[in-house]
Parts: C-alpha cells; structure tokens; sequence
C-alpha cells in the first residue's frame, strides 16, 4: 500500500487529473470534456471526489465519484427555497429584483472530521447550503440568508454576491469562517445556527471614504487558514493583502511588492508566518506586472515578501490565477498554481521554483492536492 | 397525448429523447414528464419552477413567452420542443 500525489485541475472544458508518473508530473485522465467547472472537492474523508458544473444552458450540477473519478453519478444541486410571495429583495446595485436560484456553486467544502458526511456549499446569489448526506441532498443556511445585511451585498466580478470561501476550523468543525464578494467576512460557532459578521480593519477604495471601513461590503477575493493554527487567517482582498492573529475577527493591512492585487492566496499549513499570493498589477489591469509571472511569499508575516520566479515567464506573460486556482499540499512543499491562460504548475520545494506541466489547457478555475491510498498506480503509465 | 421532444444535447446529459405526456397546459406536461424524470426538472426548469434563462420552449413551432407561470394550452396533438437558446454556452 503506497500513497499518490494527485492535483486536480477544473477549468473551463474539462476536470483534468495531474500525478506523478515515473519522477514526473503528467496529466493523466480528463473527465466531463468541454464542460465547464468552476469547483471541485477532493474528500480526504472518504476519498469522494466532487465535480461541480456549470452548464450554460442547463444551469449548476454537483457529480460525485467514488471510484477516485474514473465515474460520476449526479447528486443534487442546491436548490433555493420559493420567494416569499411580495417578499421584496432588490440588488443595492443594479436595482433589479434579486432571484432566489441557484446560479452557480463557487466552493464546495469538507465539513469536518467528526462531520463525516457533511459539506458545505457558498454560490451565487450568496446562500450557503449545508448537505449531511454527502451531496444528495441541500439545504439552505436561512440564519445567513435572511439576515438583513444579506440585502446590500453586491457582486464584484459576478454579477451578484457569492460565497467562495468556506474555512471549517479543523479543531472545531461547527465553526466556519467565509469570505463573501462582496460581503466581507462572516462567523459562525454553531454549525449556521447563527452567524456574526467580522472583518474588522478591511478597508475598500471602491466606496466612498466613509463607507470604505464598512465590513459589509468587503471584497475578499479568497481567505486561506493556517492548519496549525486556525486563528491565522489571510485574506487576498480587492483592495489589498490582509492578515488576522484572531480568526478572522480582525485583520491588518500588509503591502507587498511589486503589487498587493490578485485573487488567490494559499497558507502554509504549519507555519502561520507563511502564505503565498501570485500579484497582478491592479483590479482594472490584470494582468503580471510588468509581463513577468511570480509567486510572492511572505515567511515572516507579512512584514515582507519574496519574489518567486525560477521556472515561471520573465516577460509577456498575461496569466491570472483566479481565485481557486492556487493550492499548497498537506505538507507545506508542494505547490500548484493554474492561469486564465491554461498554464499550470506545480512546485515541489514550496515555491522556490516551479515546473510547468502544460501550457495549453483551457482556463483554469481551480487547482486542488489530494492524496489517494493505492496498491498500485491507478491510471495508465504514459510511456517516456 | 402531447409529445414533449428534447434537444440533442439534454440526451447527453440525461438520455433523454422524446415522450408522450399529459397536461393541457405546458406546466401541466412538463410536471407529468418529470414525476418519472425528476433529475430533468432541474436541466430545463430553475429553482423557482421559471423556464431556465438559456432554454427556449416551443409548442406547436411557437416561442413560449410565459416562462414563468407556463400557462400555454395544449391539445391533444400538441408538439413541445425544449431547446438550447443561442447564448449562454
């Protein structure tokens, strides 16, 4: 009995599966070719593997395998309750009445050890659904939904709110920490039986000054935990990198060079003091500053970053790494990353230097480690 | 009976291809169709039970426009295409 590393990659037509074959990372299966998935789980549970669709015309789906993803059987989507009749809801935004339905599933999440069973689910438009049946069934987290602050988020990106970061605390699994764009960062402690919102010392420049500190209206693009100590949390937000010793209940600003914009952030899982972030210029500029790809690393805190860049492109590069699209295994050593571009790469000594494993994928939307148990390789040996 | 027809591209994904229903409105034929289908409803219908926005309905070679209440009569030889509206893909 032996143990494989395996990345998987959704992007935007197709869930492609990377291992290690003879010394080497290779793709080595696709799944749901020409489909679009912006999601994918991985369950170091049970070994469940999560595909999540979004069909253009025939709306959000969730696929599970358990078979480590050779076959799929469709499970069900979250399904929004009916509006209340008269029940007025209207995006502070566009204005517009706001659906109850399910647009798009944006994280999908283990809920914990001692929940063996339990997922979590943030979409658009902003609900949170919570599954004890591994994924055949949902239901809608009401004490987040009809809080009224619930009302004035708006989208950044999307066009409405959603939910894309999920993080189930691993000493506590009923404590739960999301990230919202945009509607800052909210708490529970009791499994979504009630939620606080927190976020404090998050600070946005695209409203007015007086509201900029507003916690509600915060756009953190991805929050990330350290697994060692869960009250260090980071935040890429839109307007800046953050950092919380408090799980999440405050945050401070940290500046990093040559830019402190992107959307991914990926935390060490045993040193609080290290995180890593791939920079573009800035939110109306997304692209490498300066053509020339990196991963910037802090391993003090914050208090200063290191440009990554051996094995990445030095210039006219245009490759965004979305939000999900940045991952760091359990052991703090390997890491992989994926473009809007359809480049991929993994590191393999924590992010000193980079291998690329394709340069033509589709866009990527999400990158995620697993580690599979086998008694033997499990896919086709592609012959060197 | 009303014969509900589904694109090409919903057999893909659900080995659906065409059936007799019953209903003498469209609301009426598509809840007969996917008491046996319920994994369907959610392809061409939203969570609200409304026409899902890429999904065009014809009956009898006209666009449905009530998507929402999907009070179209039927007849007894009534045709219902669902398909794939030209976006969204």
């Amino acid at each position: 009995m032996g143990s494989i590393e395996r990345v998987h990659v959704a992007t935007r037509k197709g869930l492609f599966t990377v291992e290690r074959v003879r010394g080497k990372w290779d793709i080595v299966d696709v799944a749901f070719e020409g489909d679009n998935l912006p999601m994918l789980l991985a369950d170091s549970r049970d070994g469940l593997l999560y595909a999540v669709l979004a069909h253009g015309h025939f709306g959000a789906k969730i696929q599970r395998s358990e078979d480590g993803g050779r076959t799929f059987r469709e499970v069900a989507p979250p399904q929004y309750p009916p509006k209340p009749e008269g029940g007025e809801d209207v995006d502070p935004v566009r204005g517009t009445d706001v659906k109850w339905s399910l647009e798009l599933v944006w994280s999908l999440e283990a809920g914990g050890a001692d929940r063996p069973k339990r997922l979590w689910a943030g979409t658009i438009p902003g609900g949170l659904f919570r599954s004890d049946d591994c994924g055949e069934s949902w239901e809608l987290v009401r004490s987040l939904w009809d809080r009224p602050e619930r009302r004035k988020w708006f989208g950044g990106g999307m066009d409405r709110p959603g939910i894309h970061s999920i993080l189930v605390d691993p000493r506590a699994s009923d404590h739960l920490l999301l990230g919202i764009s945009c509607g800052g960062v909210w708490r529970t402690r009791d499994g979504g039986e009630s939620f606080t919102l927190e976020g404090k010392g998050m600070h946005a420049a695209y409203v007015p000054p007086d509201q900029s500190a507003d916690p509600n209206i915060q756009d953190p693009h991805r929050l990330a935990l350290c697994r060692a100590n869960p009250q260090v949390v980071w935040a890429q937000h839109h307007s800046g990198i953050f950092r919380s010793e408090d799980g999440g209940a405050s945050f401070v600003e940290l500046h990093a060079s040559p830019s402190s914009f992107g959307f991914a952030v990926a935390a060490h899982p045993h040193d609080p003091e290290t995180a890593w972030f791939v920079p573009a210029v800035k939110d109306d500029c997304r692209i490498p500053v300066g053509g020339r790809l990196m991963v910037l690393q802090t391993r003090n805190a914050g208090r200063s970053f290191e440009a990554k860049t051996r094995g990445l492109p030095e210039r006219y590069a245009y490759d965004l790494v979305f939000r999900h699209a940045l991952d760091v295994d359990d052991s703090g050593t390997l890491l992989a990353f994926g473009s809007t571009t359809g480049n991929l790469w993994i590191s393999e000594d924590g992010g000193e230097s980079f291998e690329a494993i394709s340069h033509h994928l589709p866009p990527i939307h999400c990158v995620r480690f697993s580690t599979v148990r086998v008694k033997s390789p499990t896919w086709p040996v592609v012959a060197s | 009976m009303p014969k509900l027809n589904f694109t090409p591209n919903l057999e893909r994904h659900l080995g659906l291809g065409s059936m007799q229903v019953e209903g003498s409105t469209l609301r009426e034929a598509f809840d007969y169709a996917f008491r046996s289908l319920e994994r369907a409803r959610s392809y061409v219908l939203d969570d609200q039970g409304h026409v899902r926005h890429h999904v065009a309905v014809f009956v009898d070679g006209e666009l449905v426009h009530d998507r929402v209440f999907l009070s179209r009569p039927l007849s007894e030889a009534s045709e219902i295409w669902v398909m794939q509206a030209l976006s969204g893909g």
